[in-house]
């Protein structure tokens, strides 16, 4: 006997199951019109292959993948297509999104296919056919299959197959391993193989006996002899992923890691079911098995085409007149949808027609008595009033610190909270917050850089500008005092000449005394000193006339 | 709309207050058996008090009073400062440590969930601050008192301040267990001396023993249903115990047996009802234990050391400073990080 192992808290809230499993499943009759969301995973939405007035087989696929994280997403029967638009759609947020309308024909006629031989078909082929096939998780996360399959190199040791099923009203699962174990396993076994894992364990409710005795008689008959289905006590959450690990082996995977880099890799049972009909049958993801319950005259499980509208499938179980709200997945972790209009996706594993009667709104919050009563169920080993308290004072920083990311909002600690403190609201909101900040910081971050970078080309120029500058001043600067230099001495060469000359004539004029009265010849003399003689008697003759005023005649 | 979880527990902070009002009542009922009603005089005055200034700090703070006022939790503080202080004192007493209680320790720090110290406390330490004489008239178990004063004389006094002719205070009440033996120690006898004193019973004081042992059964009684844990109770006691115990070892001629420490003064009470407010003491299981632990040896080497002849009061409150400190350095390890060296 396998010793289980157990995870911290937990809660015991009633189960409801019982209502909707006293029918076998029943296959919903093909709606009148089908609303298929091209957006049912995680990843980036996949693309619009068809255009309207197309008519399309079942089967079809009618939304392309987009990237590597992504899906495909297929006709879930014939018929044409009527629309291409946003329509509102089960999902959390209460956005449309981009859905593809189809109008059945009635034919419900399937396009070629058929499955492969798997055992001849390399894993990164089988990876691939998952992926067409549009295989996704179907415990209500919807993370594309294919990547799942891919143990990045890890030695991988266990495959948990997760048939908990710990929500309260849902039953989908339980009903899906009653009826059809075998395929189940069959896709367990595909799945080990294509992660290589050492065993399979198979992890079931002890309030399933049914489902654990269908699933342990086929393992029997299958003969698969590292299989093993395993009884594990009834305590919410035990379905969550993290916790059926820890349960049956012992690893915690904390958050940000992944668990096939401890070894282990864990799958829903209805995903190992869809991934089989895929491969072997070449069947893409078309439909899935939806419990129907709550507010409703007869509860119970459907085979249900992806896209059919909720008020259809809800009216397949008898809707009461008091019924006030859908809730998608169950009454701990579900989702209050936008509207009854809504069709279901591969997400869809539970519709709980509510009435105030059967949930009835919160009573009013009173604060926090820190009884911690919160700390006590919390399968994470959180400590949730502190960061009930953080989140209230937009501390992120703190909550962050205190390991909200770890949480799963599996809503353990609000069902038991004695002051009706919505918490799970609070951390949502919390690590909304937190993520816009890291999405906001991340831009800024890019905006710092392309602006430091932009400062430092700013200032790059300035400075090579300024170095220019500098140059050019340095250079016009030399210039200058070489155009002075050149100037000075040119002037002082011109000046220098001049001086030359200057002294040269003095030189000259030293020897050359007026040349032309030296040595006069006597008869030149003679004239000199008449002239002299003239100008003497001229000058007494102007003496004496002055008084008359009559210029003398000469 | 709204979001998930759409279900709840069917529990309230007004039946959990509930419930610990009513796992006091085997303590009361035996109080009553071994002392008379007048405990029952208190704990009336202490809640309409409680629930009057509840009110009226519910308005001024311009907070809803029905949520509020229906909660219990001032109920709770009124019966546990009701029983801290001696039943047969002056009717004022109880309401000026109620008002004090509820007003002060509660309301100005914020009302429910943000009182750092225990309300009830606060009273206490109020009252034996400022009226340290009416806090030593503890009523005498009738068993040995011979005299014994009908109801109405009893309520003839609280209100009015007056006892039948014959009668002095002293005829009809005494110190409690605890102070009685440290004064007698301080006086130079032995504690098997003293042991031998008409008022003490089996383990502590006579009739007080029982009460301690009602109150005790409460506590079990909360454990069991669930309301509080036994981390913050058998920490607490078993740290009393093993301090008396070292000291009774080494001197049990000065230093009286654990047993006595465990069945004297609030020792019991505190235990389950007083140090497990859950608003005043640690979230983490590690903290409970060092605050539970830290008040045992406080409470023990108050009543052998201290000026006061018992120290619950004043080790909670103590201990009650140190709540945030020893929360933030407590934290556990969340799932998947155990094994990470941290």
């Amino acid at each position: 006997m396998r010793t289980l192992f157990s995870f911290h808290g937990g809660v015991h809230p009633a189960t409801h199951k019982a209502e909707s499993t006293r029918t076998p499943i029943t296959r919903a009759a093909i709606p009148s019109k089908l609303v298929i969301p091209l957006w049912q995973h995680v990843g980036n939405r996949s693309v619009p292959i068809v255009q309207v007035g197309d008519h399309v087989l079942k089967g079809q696929k009618i939304g392309r993948p987009e990237g590597k994280l992504s899906s495909a997403v297929h006709a879930s029967t014939s018929g044409t297509v009527s629309a291409i638009d946003m329509q509102l759609v089960a999902h959390h947020s209460g956005l449309p999104d981009l859905c593809v309308t189809l109008i059945p024909d009635g034919k419900d006629e399937w396009v070629t296919h058929a499955g492969v031989d798997i055992a001849h078909t390399a894993p990164a082929e089988l990876r691939h056919l998952l992926r067409k096939a549009g295989v996704v998780g179907l415990g209500g996360a919807v993370f594309p299959s294919d990547l799942k399959t891919d143990a990045h190199h890890h030695q991988m040791r266990t495959l948990v197959i997760n048939g908990a099923e710990c929500e309260p009203y849902i039953t989908c699962d339980d009903m899906l391993m009653r009826e059809r174990a075998l395929d189940i396993l069959h896709g367990a076994e595909l799945l080990r193989e294509l992660l290589q894992a050492e065993e399979v364990l198979i992890g079931i409710e002890d309030n399933k006996p049914e489902a654990i005795a269908a699933m342990q008689l086929a393992v029997t008959q299958a003969g698969y002899r590292k299989m093993e289905v395993l009884s594990v006590p009834t305590v919410y959450p035990s379905g969550g992923a993290k916790q059926l690990i820890r349960i049956l082996t012992g690893i915690e995977v904390a958050a940000g890691v992944r668990s096939t880099e401890k070894g282990v890799q864990c799958f829903n049972v209805a995903t190992a079911y869809s991934a089989w009909r895929a491969l072997a049958h070449g069947e893409p993801l078309l439909s899935r098995i939806i419990t129907v319950t709550g507010n409703v005259s007869h509860a119970q499980n459907f085979e249900v085409l992806i896209g059919t509208p909720l008020n259809e499938l809800v009216a397949l179980a008898g809707s009461q007149p008091d019924t006030t709200r859908h809730i998608m997945g169950g009454p701990m972790m579900g989702v209050d949808l936008p509207s009854g209009t809504v069709s279901v996706t591969k997400a869809t594993n539970c519709i709980i027609a509510s009435s105030p009667k059967l949930f009835p709104p919160p009573a009013p919050a009173l604060p926090c008595i820190r009884c911690v009563r919160c700390a006590d169920v919390c399968p994470a080993d959180l400590q949730p009033q502190d960061l009930y308290w953080f989140a209230k004072s937009n501390n992120f920083g703190k909550a962050q610190e205190f390991n909200l990311a770890d949480c799963i909002e599996c809503g353990a600690c609000a069902y038991v909270c004695p002051s009706n403190i919505p918490l799970v609201q609070y951390y949502r909101y919390a690590k909304s917050e937190i993520h816009a900040r890291s999405v906001e910081k991340l831009a800024a971050d890019k905006a710092r850089e392309r602006h430091d970078y932009r400062q430092f080309r700013i200032e790059r120029e300035k400075t090579e500008k300024a170095q220019r500058l500098a140059q050019k001043e340095r250079d016009a600067a030399a210039a200058k005092a070489s155009f002075d230099a050149n100037l000075a001495a040119t002037e002082n060469a011109q000046q220098q000449t001049i001086n030359e000359a200057i002294e040269r004539a003095k030189a000259q004029a030293v020897g050359t005394h007026a040349l032309n009265t030296e040595a006069l010849t006597p008869e030149q003399l003679a004239k000199i000193a008449a002239v002299d003689a003239r100008r003497a008697k001229l000058h007494e003759l102007a003496a004496n006339a002055g008084a008359d005023d009559e210029p003398p005649k000469s | 709309m709204f979001s998930s979880p759409f279900i709840t527990q069917p529990n309230s902070v007004s039946q959990i207050m509930l419930r610990v009002l009513l796992a006091l009542i085997p303590g009361i009922a035996l109080y009553v058996w071994y002392f008379g009603p007048a405990i029952l005089v208190s704990i009336t005055l202490a809640s309409i008090t409680a629930l009057a200034t509840e009110a009226a700090m519910l308005k001024l703070r311009k907070r809803p009073i029905k949520p509020f006022i229906s909660d219990n939790t001032a109920l709770l503080t009124a019966w546990l400062l009701a029983l801290s202080i001696p039943p047969l004192a002056p009717w004022w007493l109880i309401v000026v440590g109620t008002a004090f209680a509820i007003a002060v320790s509660k309301h100005l720090y914020g009302g429910l969930g943000s009182n750092p110290f225990n309300p009830a406390m606060i009273g206490y330490a109020v009252l034996i601050i400022s009226f340290p004489v009416h806090m030593t008239h503890w009523l005498t178990p009738h068993a040995m008192s011979g005299v014994e004063l009908s109801f109405i004389e009893q309520l003839n006094y609280i209100f009015n301040g007056v006892l039948p002719n014959h009668l002095t205070l002293d005829a009809i009440t005494m110190a409690t267990a605890l102070d009685t033996m440290k004064t007698q120690l301080h006086l130079g006898l032995s504690v098997t001396d003293i042991r031998d004193m008409p008022i003490y019973g089996h383990l502590a004081g006579k009739g007080s023993e029982i009460v301690a042992i009602g109150f005790a059964i409460g506590g079990l009684y909360l454990i069991l249903t669930r309301i509080i844990t036994w981390h913050l109770p058998v920490a607490y006691l078993a740290a009393l115990f093993a301090t008396a115990g070292i000291f009774h070892l080494v001197d049990p001629q000065h230093y009286v047996t654990p047993l006595f420490h465990w069945f004297s003064g609030a020792a019991m009470i505190g235990a389950f009802f007083i140090l497990t407010d859950p608003v005043t003491s640690p979230t983490t299981v590690k903290g409970k234990f060092i605050f539970a632990i830290g008040a045992g040896v406080l409470t023990y080497l108050i009543r052998a050391f201290g000026g006061f002849p018992d120290g619950m009061a004043f080790a909670t409150l103590l201990m009650n400073i140190c709540v945030p400190l020893i929360d933030a350095y407590t934290q556990p390890k969340v799932f998947g990080k155990k094994g990470a060296g941290k």
